[in-house]
């Protein structure tokens, strides 16, 4: 209901404007009869205000404006030609119109005795009808008027008071009250724009023939009649140009940091009545730029009120029987970030319907009711917007999902094999997939899921998926509220300052001395970090800055996220975090790739704010390493990443980097044993090992050694540890499998690098060690 | 002083003031409507990786202004060390650019002077930025396109660590 309630508020406020600017047309078109400009002009407002009551169903008020349509249509087409008559008949609809809303207004509805339709479109069939002698047109009726100027006019004299809460609907209107006890009504400055409309009619020199159908008001159903000035919609709200909500929102930004620069210097100085001055000015700035934040704030509820009609378009066309539940309509965010949500938005609820639920002889075969859910939810949650589309449909297939990846060249089967079902399920946002089998007219129209994500992705937001199989799916939607203040830390690098944006970023290490030497360690020139067990790939600020480099002994590394991928920015050092307001960089900068735009600093330098995505990019850590240390991301194609190796001296193995979850080195004295299985202690457990040599029927090198190198494998939630002689070289290639020196634990042999290498069957070795990992 | 561009058409037509300035002993020239104001030195952030004839951004204000060295932009030697370059503002295609120049010159009057195209001796990367050029009495005022001289077009960075 309140929904609705909503939507009528806004075609009020919008027919009310429509309306003030009809009867500016009106008054030009009298000094200017037959001008085709005007007329069009008064049409569209009329066909506008016509389309929407018929939507909502009022249906006095879309007959009248109708043939107010029609004899506008003809007007402007030059069949009719403007005379005195016309132009009386169409200002006394549009203000029959008016009265029509105001009666809306008040009672959610266009029926009612007080205003009285028909006599007025009769007048304006009549003219339509060539007739124009039109009964009733001549025949003036002081007394109506009177009535209508008494009604509006009276109001004036009274002083307009707060808004009025108990009810105002006498009971023979018929429908909902209650959303009008809330809403204020008509007010002083309301009556007094009709009031001298009125009154202007019989102060006409001319005796211009004013006709009967006067919109006639009753006082004592009037609600407004009681004297107490209420703020009408139209009052209550203003329409702002968006260009100067978003300068004020630039200029607030600027206040924003003038204060923080003011505040750093007051720290510093010891004077108090400065200090509580300064404390107000921070207090009011914040809460300026709150206020200035909201005005561009607008309730998701303006995309959701479309997706009654879709759905049930939808459902339609489909077969489907949906009930829609939506949650949270009044969640805010800002309306940049809710006008690019649309498109995304109704992608998603049409996804959810064509493949999310079922046909309702296929729900009550599976014992569900044949009406599908499909719920609509938004809150907001840790700063974010969240907005879930879940349905109780059939869920996502995985092995059909799988499947399809594999079929579509998404993935290849072998990387199929090793991913999680989670992972799998989110194919689906991958470019090149969509698993409608024919093309509808609803989804699979070559728009996809990954479009769907990478709208998302281009506000700042994330979109995940979760599916239960038979069950259903939840979609789960994340958005910023705001882009133009974000939170970032600031780095520094080379003297200068740069900003991160906090929603990529996910921890800060320091790495010292000693330590910096065991976890840091270059493969074929690209530097990796091992963080918790895992191969994290490193870029250097300096490096893609290309500014000299801080050598020290200790690295301080940002690890980031963009995207799919994780990596680790290291940096000369961290300053704090802070809110920034961001600002665009120009076009000469912009094709760079690296900066997502720039912000001033409390001591007015300007800043770079570093787009991480793009960063990651620059280095091709989406490609490669990223794999490795993630595990989420599978490399495109037939593309792998490989870990090189030799088993013993000189005898080159490879394995898929994406089985590595470590790189470990124990000390010989460490191994332990039980039963014929060596052992290491590790990370609170014990560690199976494999030497990889013996496994792959090769001989294991001599020598004494101090150190043993373990490639750590987790095989689903047990790990066990090869022993290899030591690492060569972490290569990204296209492998052409060979049958040649195919062996157990051997799956084959591959050029890599120019060296014939041994593929290990990691699956093999596993098993062969007896570990029955 | 903020005023905006008007359309070329119209600008070539009606512009008979232009801001004079000098780079490397040349005399160019921008229409007065165009120029939104003329700072001396201003302090500015440089932008690694950027392309070279950008020098960096400067904060006019809460606004962030692109400085663009003419010099490198057309290809001309570098300033001296120790020289400190002006500021020519303008907007240009809604953003706000800054063209670094040797020293300014005066507003200047040249009605009654034909514009005429820019001889096509002149080295090719001068030319590009060139609306025309106006043969005065005692000089020759190159009139700048502040647009085409704001266009400066970065590639994309690729690092490509571990390709």
């Amino acid at each position: 209901m309140s929904e609705d309630a909503e939507i009528v508020q806004e075609f009020l406020v919008e027919s009310h404007e429509n309306l003030d600017q009809l009867d500016r047309d009106l008054v030009e078109l009298e000094q200017s009869p037959g001008s085709r400009e005007l007329l069009s002009s008064i049409f569209r407002a009329i066909h506008t205000i016509k389309g929407t009551s018929g939507f909502l169903a009022f249906h006095r008020l879309e007959t009248l404006t109708h043939v107010g349509e029609n004899l506008l249509s003809r007007l402007r087409d030059g069949e009719l030609t403007m005379t005195e008559t016309t132009a009386e008949v169409l200002l006394r609809m549009v203000d029959t119109v008016r009265a029509l809303l105001d009666l809306i207004e008040s009672t959610m509805s266009d029926e009612g005795d007080s205003v009285d339709v028909e006599p007025v479109v009769e007048a304006i069939v009549a003219v339509l009808e060539g007739d124009e002698d039109v009964p009733g047109i001549t025949a003036h009726d002081p007394a109506a008027e009177v009535t209508l100027v008494h009604h509006d006019a009276e109001p004036v004299a009274e002083p307009v008071a707060e808004p009025v809460v108990e009810p105002v609907v006498e009971a023979d209107l018929p429908q909902a009250p209650q959303p009008v006890a809330t809403q204020p009504v008509a007010t002083q400055a309301e009556a007094a724009e009709v009031a001298p409309v009125a009154e202007a009619a019989p102060a006409d020199p001319v005796p211009a023939p004013v006709p009967v159908p006067v919109p006639v008001v009753d006082l004592d159903e009037d609600p407004a009649g009681e004297g107490n000035g209420r703020r009408s919609v139209v009052d209550s709200s203003v329409r702002v140009d968006v260009d100067l909500l978003d300068s004020l929102v630039q200029m607030v930004g600027e206040l924003v940091l003038t204060r923080n620069q003011i505040l750093q210097k007051v720290d510093s100085l010891a004077d108090s009545d400065l200090g509580r001055a300064t404390q107000r000015l921070n207090l009011v700035a914040s809460e300026l730029q709150e206020g200035v934040m909201k005005t561009r704030m607008q309730p998701i509820g303006q995309v959701w009120a479309k997706m009654p009609r879709i759905v049930r378009d939808l459902a339609h066309q489909l077969g489907r029987k949906v009930n829609l539940e939506m949650d949270g309509h009044d969640t805010e965010l800002d309306r940049s970030l809710l006008e690019a949500l649309k498109g995304p938005l109704t992608h998603l609820v049409r996804n959810a319907l064509d493949h999310g639920l079922e046909p309702p002889e296929d729900r009550v075969a599976r014992g569900k009711p044949a009406e599908g859910r499909l719920v609509l939810r938004a809150y907001h949650e840790s700063g974010q917007v969240v907005v879930e589309i879940s349905d109780d449909g059939r869920g996502i297939d995985i092995d059909r999902v799988g499947a399809i990846a594999v079929e579509r060249g998404v993935i290849s089967a072998d990387q199929l094999r090793r991913m999680e079902p989670r992972e799998i399920q989110s194919l689906i946002f991958r470019p090149g997939f969509s698993t409608a089998t024919e093309v509808t007219n609803v989804s699979g129209r070559g728009v996809g899921m990954d479009v769907v994500r990478t709208n998302i992705e281009r506000i700042g937001g994330s979109v995940d998926i979760s599916s239960q199989q038979g069950s259903g799916t939840t979609c789960r939607v994340r958005i910023p509220l705001t882009l133009a203040i974000i939170p970032a830390l600031l780095v520094g690098e080379a003297d200068e300052r740069y900003a991160i944006p906090q929603a990529n970023l996910v921890e800060l290490v320091r790495v010292d001395g000693e330590e910096r030497a065991r976890s840091v360690q270059t493969l074929a020139g690209a530097p990796v970090l091992r963080l918790r067990g895992h191969l994290l790939p490193l870029v250097s600020l300096a490096g893609a800055l290309d500014v000299e480099a801080d050598e020290s002994d200790s690295l301080t590394i940002v690890v980031l996220q963009a995207d799919d991928v994780r990596f680790g920015l290291t940096v000369r050092e961290v300053h704090d975090t802070q809110e920034i307001v961001v600002k665009p960089i120009g076009r000469q900068l912009k094709g760079l790739g690296i900066y997502a735009g720039a912000t001033i600093m409390g001591d007015g330098r300007v800043s770079l704010i570093l787009d991480v995505a793009g960063l990651a990019q620059a280095h091709g850590v989406d490609v490669t390493a990223a794999t490795a240390a993630t595990e989420a991301k599978t490399s495109s194609d037939d593309q792998a990443a490989l870990l090189v190796l030799e088993a013993s001296p000189g005898r080159r193995a490879a394995l898929p980097l994406k089985a590595i979850s470590r790189l470990e080195e124990f000390p010989v004295a460490a191994v332990e044993r039980t039963g014929v299985t060596e052992v290491v202690q590790y990370r609170d457990g014990i560690l199976p090992l494999v030497r990889l040599a013996p496994a792959i029927g090769l001989v294991e090198g001599g020598g004494e050694r101090e150190q043993l190198s373990v490639i750590v494998h987790e095989h689903g939630d047990r790990r066990i540890g090869i022993v290899i002689d030591r690492v060569l070289d972490v290569v990204e290639t296209t492998i052409t499998r060979s049958d040649v020196g195919r062996r157990p634990g051997v799956l084959g042999s591959a050029v890599v690098q120019e060296h014939v290498t041994d593929l290990v069957d990691l699956d093999a070795v596993v098993a062969m060690a007896g570990i029955g990992a | 002083m903020t005023t905006t561009a008007q359309p070329t058409l119209e600008r070539v037509q009606a512009a008979e003031q232009y801001c004079t300035f000098w780079v490397d002993g040349l005399f160019f020239g921008v229409a007065v409507m165009d120029v939104q104001e003329v700072l001396r030195y201003h302090d500015m952030t440089v932008v690694p990786r950027a392309p070279e004839s950008v020098h960096g951004l400067i904060n006019l204000r809460g606004q962030i202004v692109t400085a663009i060295d003419l010099r490198t932009r057309l290809g001309l030697p570098p300033r001296a060390p120790g020289e400190l370059p002006m500021n020519v503002v303008f907007r240009s295609r809604d953003e706000t650019v800054s063209l670094l120049v040797d020293d300014i010159g005066d507003v200047i009057d040249t009605s009654g002077h034909v514009l005429e195209p820019a001889p096509v001796t002149l080295p090719g990367a001068v030319r590009s930025v060139l609306h025309g050029v106006l043969p005065l009495p005692d000089s020759i005022l190159l009139v700048i396109d502040p647009d085409r001289a704001a266009d400066v077009v970065a590639e994309p960075v690729s690092i490509g660590g571990n390709q």
